[in-house]
């Protein structure tokens, strides 16, 4: 391993990591004796080892025990012992947590006390948001969001200023000291010749997923090559009608461009996994990895997305939903990664449902998308898609035809839905039954029918 | 007066800072080995190979135990003799540690731990309480059961019988900070553990018998644990005792911490159950005859599960008078986790029996639901008139006041649920929105709206007597620093901070002036887990005695030297006065010491009154019961049965609080993690026995934006009417119950799906699929 270097709570460290998937966790408790970071669960689901990384992008949440070393050249983590004053003033989020009796047992409490950091640094105040992945068993969260409304008014405190600073000469550096080679490229055509020629690499983005084959299966992947650094693979383009998502495009970044174009879309990204998952998560990541329950697919299947996939200088596209053969099966050859995905900017009759056991930060047992043209009170096109209902994500054809040509009447959507019954057959698992995966599946499209016609239909919009 | 303030809790800074120290961040010495356990893949069967030679020759392995290497097995159980450390010849579910591996690592001994090669000869498995009803698979002989005048009799002779019967499912505990311990073999083969335990006393016992010393030769230490429920009363067992074992074989501190997968697969949870009910009623709903059977699924060993299914009985009359009432409880063998204490210790599932029955009676005779709560509840003791509820009392009402008796001939003497439910039913406004919700639900197809009310009333003691015992040890220095130390454990429910502001109190300090220390076994000996909510009930009282006694010396002393009565000596603010004098705290505490006074003293409290014969099912097994209620109204969506709670008004009471927001504190969290249970909580295994909710991906503890949108929470305020500590009342299970109500407004609002001929009958976890099954029957689609 060559050395890589970070700031740690703006102090410069050098690091040789012990391998290239060391967690930035162990890291911290086992040899930096940094214990304010604890272990909650170890795949990413509980926040009570969220950092702050700060990176030219800005400052943001991450879950530390998916997080492996390479991934922070160049890059300031803050923890929970980072975010008091150089003196040991607290933060105004950790005087806030106090008073407002946030903490109980305190073990989720640094992970909540950094989610709360970032989210002040940035002027956030939708703390459900931000904080949906911290989980807390004893307060009930009540006094936690109380604490974080309290200390919204408060100044960001200087010394939470200076990473963003300090970032970019840590980044010139370190870039010196860092093998370039294929660890973590920066050239996106020198690493497809690469991974053209190294197939058997295993290739990292976000590691939301990766960070589990190590921490859980307990792995050891071969020629882990880290993706962070192709800038081009990052980018979000405007091509005429068409947007062109880079795969390595993280789901927070692609749910602040679905906002003002796809707002459906963006509602259910909010409640794609958490804050600190979407900070880390790529849309590249979510469709290679070719999950049956992964979200990013139904709706842009929904909306007639094309991939682009490439192989050294060779590219190809294919309609997203082709990519899809098999249950963990996809068409992509040995050497070729996914560099992007294209989108229409516009689908004003797209809507997403995303059906979980919780609201926030939950697998789907079901994602249905639905993408129905209706002119003159006839059905002229329909696209509908789901997760969760077959063995890849899967357009329901059946249920396409019933309802294209057809008038946009109950009959037909009563068809429709019939039809659904032949286009899967889903299996039962921890997350829900077979016959209620179907008979949501179909009342989704009922459901789309009212929230076109404006009816309220999401038990989120109610007020109390 | 330090008792009664909303002081933070005492560890507050230190959490926020991350500088609180649990168990798995305390530095090791060098050369510290890591523990991981082998576990088994099969529900239940004998081994017949055991192939561990990848394990030993595994990276970073120093040592690998199984059953051949320790004939004389170490035994976990906190009952019986029955829970083998490691699988000795036969396994009895998936997820018991067969093997030990220690390594120089955590992740080697982990990755190590994946490595045994185990073959079985398998055996049936039972996994249901059918399957264990069917192949008489029990602990004890048969059913436990109790009753009071005769059920059958009134059920027959009422005008009309309502049955039924439901699931309630169990629940991890999900405490944030998994189960770790670790041990440091001590000069004298002695051994000291850390251990993230409500129960350091059961760690010492446990570790001592496996050791074959005195309990005098283990010493346990537990600064603070991150989140306990009742998981870690006994589940903490395993590792200490492996730890130990360990350590004396290495002669080196070795260290168990389970990743939280493993502890999801090997740790208990709350017991599952089915509740069969069959009540007789008039057509008013009052209740004249009930029989309800318990169908407890307990696991592979005993554990708690006696305690807990007797607990379950003793709360299955919850507020409500049954004259004529049966409980019969199987307590029933089955290959799954051993399931264990958590938060309510089988009350809860008691509980929500009894409230299911006044649901599903209230629908039978098409009535309030609210209204046949109050028809059915005790009697007020001593009073009555408008607001006492025994306006409703009619022709079952006596002219004498004698207070009712429980299921369990125990006099319900402090029954306040009639003012308490009056004043919720008021501030939540209950009635009015009861009606908007009905308009409301009128005009939306897709969505529906339900609200409930329901009442909470939980006994508080230790239900084996002799566990109603505290001590603790406070020392004045001769600068007038003061250290507490008590029996209790602090897991977060702030008892050391109420300890402390005891102590405070009784010596006329600011609480800041207490340093509270880590429980310890070589402190306060014989202590009881830090369960059944009595921490500050009996720690405190215990602290107050240690506290007079060293204030009395000290009162007497100064009292001497001018020559007045002790009686006129006041401690307060930091001062002593006495004779016209002030002093303060320290300078008399110096005089004292250099009077050659003892500034030190232990202190000792059992709670009085208390007897039980659980055998008969009959006795005064609590000291007094805590009362709350809950009004919870939600809404679903009729389309896919997703489900949130919209406002939750609780009022509930903790006597004269001890500290008023750390009190709130527990009520809220109480609630949000028993709306959890009851909601998007579902534990799921297998066909072959497995669990496969055991991370957090896929077991769905509340997020934050599942509490409540309005979330309005109370104490009811007026002092507890037995001798508590500052007659207050325990906290930390009670309010848990809250959360019945959460279950009972989705009931309401699938049944206003329905044309009301056919009951709702939701079962728990009424997760968005078992919401959307009950709305398709109340539509006639099933």
């Amino acid at each position: 391993m060559s050395e890589i270097a970070f700031l740690l709570n703006g102090t410069p460290v050098r690091v040789v990591p012990e391998g290239p998937t060391q967690t930035l966790l162990d890291y911290l408790r086992d040899t930096k004796g940094l214990c304010g970071t604890k272990e909650g669960c170890n795949e990413g689901d509980c926040g009570a080892c969220t950092v702050m990384v700060t990176d030219a992008k800005g400052a943001q949440a991450l879950n530390a025990c998916i997080l492996f070393l390479p991934q922070l050249d160049g890059k300031a983590v803050r923890t929970v012992e980072g975010l008091s004053g150089p003196n040991g003033e607290h933060h105004p989020v950790q005087t806030a947590m106090v008073t407002h009796h946030g903490s109980q047992c305190g073990f989720c409490t640094p992970g909540f006390c950094v989610s709360m950091a970032v989210g002040h640094l940035a002027g956030r105040q939708d703390h459900d948001t931000v904080l949906a992945g911290n989980l807390c068993r004893c307060t009930g969260y009540a006094p936690i969001i109380r604490a974080a409304q309290s200390a919204e008014t408060a100044p960001v405190p200087e010394w939470m200023q200076t990473d963003a600073f300090n970032v970019a000469q840590i980044s010139s550096g370190a870039r010196g000291q860092t093998a370039p080679g294929h660890l973590s490229p920066r050239n996106l055509d020198a690493f497809a010749d690469w991974y053209a020629a190294n197939p058997d690499a295993t290739l990292i983005a976000g590691a939301t997923d990766v960070g589990l084959w190590v921490t859980k299966q307990l792995r050891d992947l071969p020629k882990p090559t880290f993706l962070g650094q192709l800038a081009d693979l990052q980018r979000i383009d405007r091509q005429g009608d068409a947007l062109r998502i880079g795969a390595g495009v993280t789901i927070e970044a692609l749910l602040q461009a679905m906002i003002p174009l796809h707002p459906s879309f963006a509602e259910m990204l909010r409640r794609y996994a958490s804050l600190q998952v979407r900070n880390a998560a790529t849309i590249g990541g979510n469709i290679a990895n070719g999950s049956p329950i992964g979200d990013g697919p139904p709706p842009l299947i929904a909306m007639g997305a094309t991939l682009h996939l490439r192989r050294g200088a060779q590219r190809r596209d294919l309609p997203l939903e082709e990519f899809f053969l098999d249950y963990r099966k996809q068409d992509r050859q040995p050497g070729e990664f996914v560099e992007a995905v294209s989108i229409p900017v516009s689908a004003p009759a797209l809507r997403v449902y995303k059906l979980s056991k919780r609201f926030d930060q939950d697998i789907s047992a079901v994602c249905g998308a639905f993408n129905v043209t209706i002119e003159s009170g006839k059905v002229t096109k329909a696209r509908i898609a789901f997760g969760g209902m077959a063995g890849t994500p899967k357009r329901a054809r059946a249920a396409e035809a019933a309802l294209i040509g057809q008038p946009w009447s109950e009959a037909t959507l009563a068809a429709a839905r019939d039809a659904m019954a032949a286009d899967y057959q889903p299996l039962t698992d921890m997350r829900a039954s077979a016959a209620y995966r179907l008979v949501t599946a179909q009342n989704m499209l009922t459901r789309y029918a009212h929230d076109l016609a404006g009816s309220p239909v999401s038990v989120l919009e109610v007020q109390p | 007066m330090s008792m009664g303030k909303p002081l933070p809790h005492d560890s507050a800074p230190l959490h926020v800072t991350g500088a609180a120290r649990y168990a798995d961040d305390v530095p090791l010495p060098a050369g510290a080995l890591h523990l991981a356990f082998g576990l088994s893949t099969c529900a239940h069967g004998v081994i017949t190979e055991m192939d561990l030679a990848a394990v030993r020759a595994a990276p970073g392995v120093v040592a690998v135990f199984s059953a051949e290497d320790w004939p004389d097995m170490p035994d976990c159980s906190p009952s019986v003799h029955d829970e083998p450390l490691l699988a000795t010849g036969r396994v009895h579910y998936v997820g018991q540690p067969i093997f030990l591996v220690v390594a120089e690592s955590h992740l080697a001994a982990r990755k190590a731990a994946r490595l045994g090669r185990v073959a079985y000869d398998e055996l049936p498995a039972l996994l249901t309480v059918d399957a264990a009803l069917a192949a008489n698979s029990r602990f004890e002989q048969g059913p436990v059961v109790w009753s009071k005048g005769d059920a059958a009799s009134a059920i027959a002779l009422a005008p009309l019988v309502t049955e039924g019967s439901f699931e309630v499912g169990g629940q991890e505990h999900f405490y944030l900070e998994g189960q770790v311990a670790f041990a440091l073999p001590g000069e004298d083969g002695g051994v000291s553990i850390v251990s993230s335990t409500q129960h350091p006393t059961e760690i010492q016992h446990k570790v001592a018998h496996a050791l074959h010393l005195p309990m005098s030769a283990v010493r346990v230490e537990t600064r603070r644990m991150g989140g306990g429920f009742g998981g870690k009363e006994s589940q903490g067992n395993a590792l200490a005792i492996a730890c130990a074992m360990a350590a004396r074989a290495t002669v080196r501190a070795c260290k168990m911490r389970y990743d939280r997968d493993d502890d999801m697969m090997i740790t208990g949870k709350r017991h599952d159950l089915r509740i069969a009910y069959r009540v007789g009623h008039d057509a008013e709903g009052r209740i004249l005859g009930v029989e309800f059977t318990h169908l407890f699924r307990c696991g592979w060993s005993q554990d708690l599960s006696l305690p807990v299914a007797d607990r379950a009985m003793l709360h299955a009359d919850n507020c409500y008078h049954l004259s004529d009432v049966r409980i019969e409880s199987h307590r029933l063998r089955t290959n799954t986790q051993s399931a264990t204490a958590y938060r309510g210790f089988g009350g809860p599932q008691g509980m929500v029996g009894i409230e299911r029955v006044l649901d599903h009676v209230a629908h039978a005779v098409g009535r309030e639901p609210l209204d046949v709560r109050l028809l059915n509840f005790y009697r007020s003791n001593g009073v009555g008139g408008p607001g006492t509820g025994q306006r409703f009392s009619g022709a079952h009402s006596p002219v004498n006041s004698q207070p009712q008796t429980t299921p369990f001939h125990m006099e319900v003497e402090d029954f306040i649920g009639h003012e308490l439910v009056a004043e919720l039913e008021k501030s939540s406004q209950y009635r009015a929105r009861k009606a908007e919700i009905a308009a409301w639900n009128s005009k939306n197809p897709i969505l529906k709206r339900g609200i409930a009310l329901t009442p909470v009333k939980f006994g508080i003691s230790f239900t084996l007597t002799w566990l109603n015992q505290a001590g603790a040890l406070v020392h004045v220095y001769q600068d007038g620093s003061i250290i507490l130390n008590h029996g209790g454990t602090e897991m977060g429910q702030g008892l050391n901070q109420k300890v402390a502001q005891v102590a405070a109190d009784v010596l006329g300090v600011d609480t800041g002036a207490v340093k509270i220390t880590a429980t310890d076994t070589s402190k306060v000996p014989n202590t009881s887990a830090t369960a059944a909510s009595s921490g500050s009930d009996l720690n405190g009282m215990a602290t107050r005695a240690a506290c007079e006694t060293i204030k009395a010396r000290m009162a007497a002393f100064i009292a001497d030297k001018h020559g007045v009565s002790v009686g006129s000596v006041k401690f307060a603010d930091g001062q002593v006065r006495v004779a016209g004098e002030v002093y303060g705290f320290a300078q008399v505490a110096a005089w004292a010491y250099q009077a050659r006074i003892s500034l030190s003293s232990t202190g000792y409290y059992a709670t009085p009154k208390i007897t039980w014969d659980r055998v008969k099912g009959k006795g005064r097994p609590f000291l007094y019961f805590a009362y709350g209620a809950a009004v919870t109204e939600v809404v679903i969506d009729t389309l896919t049965g997703e489900n949130r709670i919209l406002r939750a008004d609780l009022l509930h009471d903790t006597g004269s609080s001890l500290n008023p927001d750390l009190d709130i504190g527990q009520v809220e969290g109480a609630y949000v993690q028993s709306a959890g249970w009851l909601t998007t909580e579902e534990l799921v295994w297998n066909s072959k026995g497995m669990l496969t909710t055991h991370t957090p991906s896929t077991y769905k503890i509340p997020a934050c934006s599942d509490r409540p949108d309005v979330f309005n929470v109370a104490l009811w305020g007026k002092p507890n009417r037995e001798d508590t500590i500052g007659k207050s009342k325990a906290v930390g299970e009670p309010p848990f119950m809250l959360g019945i109500s959460a279950l009972y407004a989705l009931s309401d609002a699938i049944a206003a799906c329905g044309d009301g001929s056919v009951y709702v009958a939701l079962d728990a976890p009424a997760t968005a699929e078992r919401v959307l099954m009950a709305v398709r029957r109340q539509q006639g689609h099933v």
